[in-house]
């Protein structure tokens, strides 16, 4: 490559899952923030090996579902007892009648809160994202398939492009490579 | 008898059977799974396509013969109201409820076997649901004021009814629908992403590269990814039940006798389930047949336990039916009784008994263990099933209707060339779709199942070959 391109990380594969995992766990504890492991599957445990806390997904989706069910309120109260009334074979139709909108009320906060939880995860995954630099290297491939990778991005603070490549190698980290954005 | 001795030997652990049988590795899972769509098309599936896509069409012409020549053409009358429209309907979306309940309730109880079917029982009930709710749309007459059932004011300055039961049957169907469509979605975004890097083709890539959404596997990815699907799982559980719950309430908020009784939404939930498995095995078992690599995903032990599930709630079905006697005879109600007495000797007699014998009698069967691994006992008993539960809802609502309070204003009803048709023709789009979804997505989650195998686990002994001679104690 003639061109000039920035560097965006260094990134290792290992063999397995419980590789990955002990590395993950080492560079947790070397301080490192601006990495993560990429894996075929979600791995069991790997959160806590990567110092990750509850993903707090749901704080959104308790607040779409409320609103779902504020919709859901607004808009069987306001026709049914404001705007037009409508009387049914002479039955009641005034608050006593609340009853009879809690199956939609069920089903706006369920519709609320499911498209709540589409879209808080792709915002807190900030996907869409169809370029990524991870795509240049060509054994990333495999993440999809079976390969097990630990990437640091270059714009962590502890980042060293020769310490880190040793750092990764002596964790057993096979084919680390350099990753140009 | 003096050689009896009590061992004291501890009983041995159980094995369990692995889910993926052969101790089948990673990659073999994604090119066993990836491969049903990259492969050249096998004949077959043409064959099936040309088959089911005619039927679909034909069914479709039907809908448009209905719709340009208006309901007279079906053969509904007074006072049948409501006959094979709203029982196909019935029938449909009580299908759908396999795949949430497995994608969802079987989630939730943490039942690992769900992995490997999950995938094509949530396809189709999505599939089923789209063929449902052709019927509400069409069996309105004037498909063009269907508008009215959405909440706004109608043409007239109407608002419709918020309490009325086929108000709330719109909102949880189309609730159903929509949820069931965002959780197959999210499921298949980490597949999406494996057929992306696997495509050969430069339009594959493009295309399953869009849908796939960019996505890297990430662990800071997987974490949020896993609390969605949780989440969606939390949803769908009470949603599922809610969908035939209202369904059913359509009928039990009415006055008509053999309708109105308080059973009828748990028990149209165990016949959605019950109805809706015997559909996954219709479809998985041939499905199996075509794709022998399958077998080690799709095993022994998955239809066994579906077959299981049958048993229940087919027994829970039974019992319902036994209990709708028993509280028409026991409550005393001379319409009530005089209804259930109709249903079971009167005009449509036939089917009541057709019913009895398809969906209690028949997955009794199953109490052997020898039948339930016979793959040809399995399926014949399932086409019982779909027919029985067929049965259900066109005794349910045609016996109920054409024979009611006043002898003077009851009717006969039978079905016109139109209704049968427009009714195989679902099946020809239901098949044609499930067949289009076998040929362009994966069938079985691969990013799940590889889950369940041995080597995902972090703590496996396997992983540790610096120090095999622990590797015995197991993970802690």
């Amino acid at each position: 490559m003639a061109e000039y391109r920035k560097v965006y990380g260094l990134g290792a594969e290992f063999g397995n899952a419980g590789e990955l995992m002990h590395a993950a766990e080492k560079i947790r504890d070397g301080g490192f923030t601006k990495w993560d492991v990429h894996t075929p599957f979600p791995v069991h445990g790997m959160d806590k090996a990567m110092g990750l806390g509850k993903s707090w997904l749901s704080a959104p989706v308790l607040l779409g579902g409320t609103v779902g069910l504020l919709t859901a309120v607004l808009l069987t109260t306001i026709p049914s007892f404001g705007i037009y009334p409508l009387i049914v074979n002479g039955k009641p139709y005034d608050w006593r009648t609340l009853p009879a909108f809690f199956p939609i009320f069920f089903e706006l906060t369920v519709l609320f809160s499911a498209f709540t939880t589409v879209f808080s995860l792709l915002i807190f995954n900030q996907l869409p994202k169809w370029y990524h630099p991870v795509f240049n290297w060509e054994r990333f491939k495999r993440v999809t398939d079976d390969g097990f990778f630990l990437i640091i991005e270059s714009r962590d603070p502890k980042f060293s492009e020769s310490k880190t490549r040793e750092l990764l190698e002596g964790m057993g980290g096979q084919h680390v490579t350099l990753i140009h954005d | 008898m003096s050689e009896a001795v009590v061992s004291l030997d501890t009983p041995k652990e159980l094995e369990r059977v692995p889910l993926v049988t052969n101790d089948r590795k990673l990659s073999w899972i994604t090119e066993s799974v990836s491969d049903i769509v990259e492969s050249k098309t096998p004949l077959w599936w043409w064959l099936g396509f040309l088959i089911t896509v005619p039927i679909a069409l034909f069914g479709l012409i039907c809908i448009g013969y209905q719709i340009s020549n208006g309901v007279g053409v079906w053969g509904e009358n007074h006072p049948n109201g409501w006959a094979w429209d709203i029982t196909n309907f019935v029938f449909w979306i009580g299908i759908g409820h396999a795949g949430t309940l497995i994608s969802a309730i079987l989630f939730l109880t943490r039942q690992k076997w769900r992995t490997s079917i999950n995938r094509a029982s949530e396809a189709m009930t999505l599939f089923a649901v789209i063929c449902a709710g052709i019927f509400p749309g069409i069996h309105v007459g004037r498909v063009w004021m269907a508008w009215f059932l959405a909440p706004v004011p109608n043409a007239n300055g109407i608002w419709p009814n918020f309490r009325s039961p086929l108000l709330w049957d719109v909102f949880a169907v189309s609730t159903y629908f929509t949820v069931s469509v965002l959780f197959w979605y999210v499921g298949l975004v980490p597949d999406l992403a494996t057929l992306r890097d696997r495509a050969k083709s430069r339009v594959a890539r493009y295309i399953y590269g869009l849908f796939a959404l960019g996505w890297r596997g990430g662990n800071r990815q997987w974490r949020h990814y896993e609390m969605a699907y949780l989440i969606l799982a939390g949803l769908s559980t009470p949603l599922v039940l809610s969908v035939h719950s209202v369904v059913s309430f359509d009928f039990a908020t009415s006055i008509v006798p053999g309708w109105h009784t308080t059973i009828f939404p748990p028990y149209f939930v165990a016949g959605a389930i019950f109805g809706g498995f015997a559909m996954v095995l219709t479809i998985l078992i041939p499905a199996r047949l075509c794709y022998p690599k399958l077998d080690d995903m799709f095993t022994r032990q998955h239809v066994d336990k579906m077959t299981k599930i049958i048993l229940l709630t087919g027994s829970i079905v039974g019992y319902a039916y036994l209990m709708e006697l028993f509280i028409a005879w026991y409550g005393a109600n001379q319409y009530e009784r005089a209804a259930f007495w109709n249903r079971a000797f009167g005009w449509y007699g036939w089917a009541y008994f057709c019913m009895m014998f398809c969906n209690v009698v028949s997955p009794q069967i199953f109490w052997s263990k020898k039948m339930r691994s016979n793959y040809i006992v399995v399926f014949i008993v399932c086409q019982f099933v779909n027919a029985g539960m067929w049965f259900e809802r066109f005794v349910i609502i045609v016996t109920s209707l054409a024979q009611d309070f006043l002898p003077s204003s009851w009717g006969h009803y039978s079905p016109s060339w139109v209704e049968i048709w427009t009714f195989i023709g679902t099946f020809g789009i239901f098949l044609s779709l499930f067949l289009l979804f076998m040929r362009f997505l994966p069938m079985i989650a691969m990013s799940e199942i590889k889950i369940v195998t041995p080597e995902a686990d972090p703590h496996h002994p396997m992983h540790r070959k610096e120090h095999p001679a622990t590797a015995t104690e197991g993970a802690h």
